[in-house]
């Protein structure tokens, strides 16, 4: 993007651990307090990284999320290494997941993360590739 | 109105932050898919739900939930209520379902 990140921190995320869901993005939301952005922008963020955080507990074997706060715009990056993501369109899809029976017991894959994460972004972008991991990068504006 | 009048009215049971049960309800939403829950409830509402696990709380926490309700008589997880105490997120229990809970919700709200 080519700016300098006035903030910017990584955090590292467990494939599998799904004690952990919920911690990275409730730390995005609450430094995005701190720095002083509304409600609003607070929310969307948490949710676009609660998503990306959940993908990679659920699919991926281990990544991280990267959050990055520019003069106009709050950038996610969210890269795993796992399988990646084998049709990107499809998997953008309401309602289309390949989670396993254990991971929808619990209430998550339910096919709805991507389209939440898109709602909540102004840009967003997925790369992938096959046997090695996908690259959810999200744009927030916030001016 | 505000929860405390919501557990008296259904005869909840408070697991968890009693002291939070001031809070102002806006509304509430029905759901057992935590995906659903975030695309659509809002700040303010009760979380009806039969999901008792403690990812429920982080989900609560990140809409800004005025608490959580387990119905069916599920009993919410030991640690549920622990990080649930630590976030400050009121969570009630019920042996009434989601559908009864949200009738009678709605119909204290609208009438």
């Amino acid at each position: 993007m080519g700016y300098t990140a006035e903030y910017e921190n990584s955090f590292p995320i467990e494939g599998g651990n799904f004690d952990e869901a919920g911690v990275v993005s409730l730390r995005v939301k609450s430094i995005l307090k701190e720095l002083g952005f509304p409600g609003d922008i607070q929310r969307r963020a948490a949710i676009a990284t609660y998503e990306s955080e959940l993908n990679i507990i659920s699919y991926a074997r281990s990544g991280h999320v990267r959050l990055r706060v520019g003069p106009h715009q709050i950038r996610i990056d969210a890269e795993d290494q796992g399988p990646g993501i084998e049709d990107i369109e499809l998997a953008m899809k309401d309602g289309y997941s390949t989670a396993s029976d254990r991971i929808r017991e619990m209430g998550f894959g339910a096919g709805m993360g991507l389209s939440n994460i898109k709602r909540c972004s102004d840009t967003f972008e997925i790369t992938s590739e096959r046997d090695k991991g996908a690259h959810l990068k999200m744009l927030i504006d916030t001016q | 109105m505000i929860l405390a009048s919501l557990v008296e009215q259904l005869n909840l049971t408070v697991r968890c932050c009693g002291e939070r049960l001031d809070q102002n309800v806006t509304g509430g939403y029905v759901g057992d898919l935590l995906s659903d829950v975030i695309a659509h409830s809002d700040r303010g509402n009760v979380w009806i739900t039969r999901q008792s696990h403690h990812n429920i709380v982080a989900v609560a926490e990140l809409k800004e939930h005025a608490g959580i309700i387990v119905v069916l008589g599920r009993n919410p997880e030991d640690e549920t209520v622990r990080r649930a105490e630590e976030v400050g997120i009121p969570i009630l229990t019920t042996e009434l379902s989601g559908f009864e809970v949200a009738g009678k919700l709605y119909e204290f709200l609208h009438r």
